[in-house]
């Protein structure tokens, strides 16, 4: 029996008017990858930040390596490592500083810094700009210096807020094998991200979030299954009167397929019988879509059927995380 | 010093006493923010340049005028340089709420609470390494002072003795606006919202002119308010004559506004992040 690393039961907080969470329960084990996934404004930040005992919960328990947020922060304090969503690091430091000031405070023993911090830059392909004030960095690299920093005293613990928001494809991708290797090496890791991508390649469990609650446990495979068997996607020509496909399409498939613009999906557990139905049926009435797709499902997909609506897309409540914070620096993915 | 291993993987801790522990934070983040100032000496700038430009434009644009008001045989520069070295503390506290809300909102403090640190270290770093930063900036104005035609009156005990107490009224100050930073938690606002509260302690003060040439309403606010009160100590510290007096008032000041400020300061940081 794996041991548990983090333990969360009837999670809530309110900020004001805002339920940020309401009533959270799941169990992580040691040496795994947890994913926190939901829109912005969905609770994930504000589990994150109770779990890191930054804040308090209303009601509920959580329990870092067997301590008490709570009761015992001090000792949580001493296991975990925090990636928040901005890139937290003195712009008036170097990197280097930046991490051995990080290392001080993780009370560290002093002989262990400095090259703690050398092979942090080297991993994380600062050693050029080690030397250099961070406010000269770009972003990515502060995101990637930021990340670094969490990790100072190899938390046995490690939170990660959105951590490859604002990165590019390579940078987030390294950073992806950084967190394999660390998981690897018996680090628990809690991610929480909007890029269903990311928890579809990263994470052993995740929980979907919305509006404070858990909609959605179990592994990427499951959530995937759970969907049924495939996704159809059908992509209009700018001439075809969209409208009219999806009724189409709907009195095929007995629902409206979602919409984006001239793209229409819908999840089928009978792919390829459908498929054809459908293509039959537009082609008699004339319709002819420009691209045909059967894929496997995505976590996209998952979500949507879960919430009904998209992951990335821009929230109403956005401020439902945090305490009102302004959301400046986050860059959301076009879908 | 020894090690001891909290879990698996992580590195060793460093075993400290609470009082070490304490030191430690406080010493780190005092440095760090020291470090800023090296960084970004424009951050020096208003405390610096600015009270250079004050002694210069009182001593020789408004030192005319005013000498006509000073007790005879008063030096103005003698007279203005006490309330120039308190001027520039003032002003300078500012920087301890725009740095904290600064941090507030990189997310820095978020970061910090999540460590296993001291939790009155991020507010007693800022604050102190403000306090290093007016030591430098008020020997500074000592020697721009010296070179404009500035004397001690006393000794060099009387010097140090003002110095030190204009230095720890700026750091009590220095609570002030550090709660005010993160009462407000944006570094443009916490400077906005600062210069309404100083211009009425620095100008409507005993610090560059006396309190003789106001109106009688005044009088009493001028001759009396903690700025004043500070003033008049250090002038007393370094000119001569009674001291005690006004010394007793400006710790007085000093002290209250560390009692009610301190513990305020480490409440709304605590409800800030």
């Amino acid at each position: 029996m794996p041991t548990t690393a983090v333990r969360v039961s009837g999670l809530t907080k309110r900020f004001g008017e805002v339920q940020a969470l309401a009533g959270i329960d799941f169990e992580i084990p040691e040496g795994t990858i947890f994913g926190l996934l939901g829109p912005n404004g969905a609770g994930k930040t504000t589990a994150v930040r109770i779990l890191a005992t930054v804040h308090k919960p209303d009601a509920g328990s959580a329990e870092v390596l067997g301590y008490d947020v709570v009761k015992d922060p001090n000792e949580v304090r001493m296991r975990i490592g925090l990636a928040g969503q901005y890139a937290a690091v003195d712009p008036n430091l170097t990197g280097r500083e930046n991490l051995r000031l990080m290392g001080r405070l993780a009370q560290v023993e002093p002989s262990y810094i400095p090259p703690r911090a050398d092979e942090l830059l080297r991993s994380f392909d600062l050693v050029d700009a080690g030397d250099r004030p961070v406010r000269t960095y770009s972003g990515g690299m502060r995101r990637r210096l930021d990340v670094a920093a969490s990790l100072v005293q190899k938390p046995p613990v490690l939170f990660l807020d959105e951590p490859t928001t604002g990165l590019d494809l390579q940078s987030r991708q390294a950073l992806w094998n950084t967190i394999r290797t660390l998981v690897h090496e018996g680090t628990t890791v809690i991610l929480t991200t909007q890029y269903l991508e990311e928890a579809d390649q990263l994470a052993d469990d995740l929980v979907v979030i919305d509006h404070g609650k858990i909609i959605a446990q179990g592994t990427a495979g499951e959530l995937k299954r759970n969907l049924g068997g495939t996704v159809i996607e059908l992509t209009m020509g700018e001439d075809t009167d969209v409208d009219r496909a999806v009724s189409l399409v709907g009195a095929v498939t007995g629902s409206e397929p979602e919409r984006q613009g001239a793209l229409l999906r819908m999840p089928s557990p009978d792919g390829s019988h459908l498929l054809t139905q459908m293509l039959r049926r537009l082609d008699d009435e004339g319709v002819q879509p420009t691209a045909v797709a059967l894929r496997e499902p995505s976590l996209d997909d998952v979500f949507l059927a879960l919430t009904g609506h998209a992951a990335e897309e821009e929230q109403a409540s956005e401020n439902g995380q945090g305490n009102g914070k302004p959301k400046g620096r986050r860059n959301r993915r076009a879908s | 010093m020894s090690a001891t291993t909290v879990e698996t993987g992580r590195l060793p801790v460093a075993k400290r006493s609470t009082l070490a522990k304490e030191f430690n934070d406080g010493r780190a983040m005092i440095g760090r923010n020291l470090i800023a100032y090296k960084r970004v000496p424009q951050l020096l700038v208003f405390s610096t340049i600015q009270p250079v430009i004050f002694v210069l434009m009182f001593t020789y644009v408004f030192g005319g005028a005013i000498k006509n008001s000073l007790p005879p045989g008063m030096n103005y520069v003698d007279y203005l340089m006490p309330g120039i070295f308190v001027q520039t503390v003032v002003f300078g506290s500012l920087a301890a709420g725009v740095g904290l809300a600064t941090d507030l909102k990189s997310g820095l403090l978020e970061r910090f609470a999540s460590l296993p640190v001291t939790r009155s270290s991020v507010l007693v770093g800022r604050t102190g390494a403000d306090a290093t930063r007016n030591i430098f900036v008020v020997i500074l104005m000592f020697i721009v002072g010296t070179i404009v035609g500035f004397r001690v009156h006393t000794n060099v005990f009387g010097l140090l003795a003002s110095m030190a107490l204009v230095v720890y009224f700026g750091y009590a100050l220095s609570w002030i606006f550090a709660t005010l930073g993160l009462a407000v938690k944006d570094p443009e606002t916490a400077q906005a919202a600062a210069f309404p509260l100083l211009a009425p302690l620095v100008f409507a003060s005993v610090a560059f002119v006396p309190a003789t040439s106001m109106p009688g309403w005044l009088q009493p606010w001028a001759n009396n308010q903690p700025v004043s009160s500070v003033v008049l100590a250090t002038r007393a510290l370094v000119n001569g004559g009674p001291t005690a007096h006004y010394v007793f008032w400006a710790l007085f000041w000093c002290t209250v506004v560390l009692v009610i400020f301190v513990p305020l300061g480490v409440r709304t940081y605590r409800r800030a992040i």
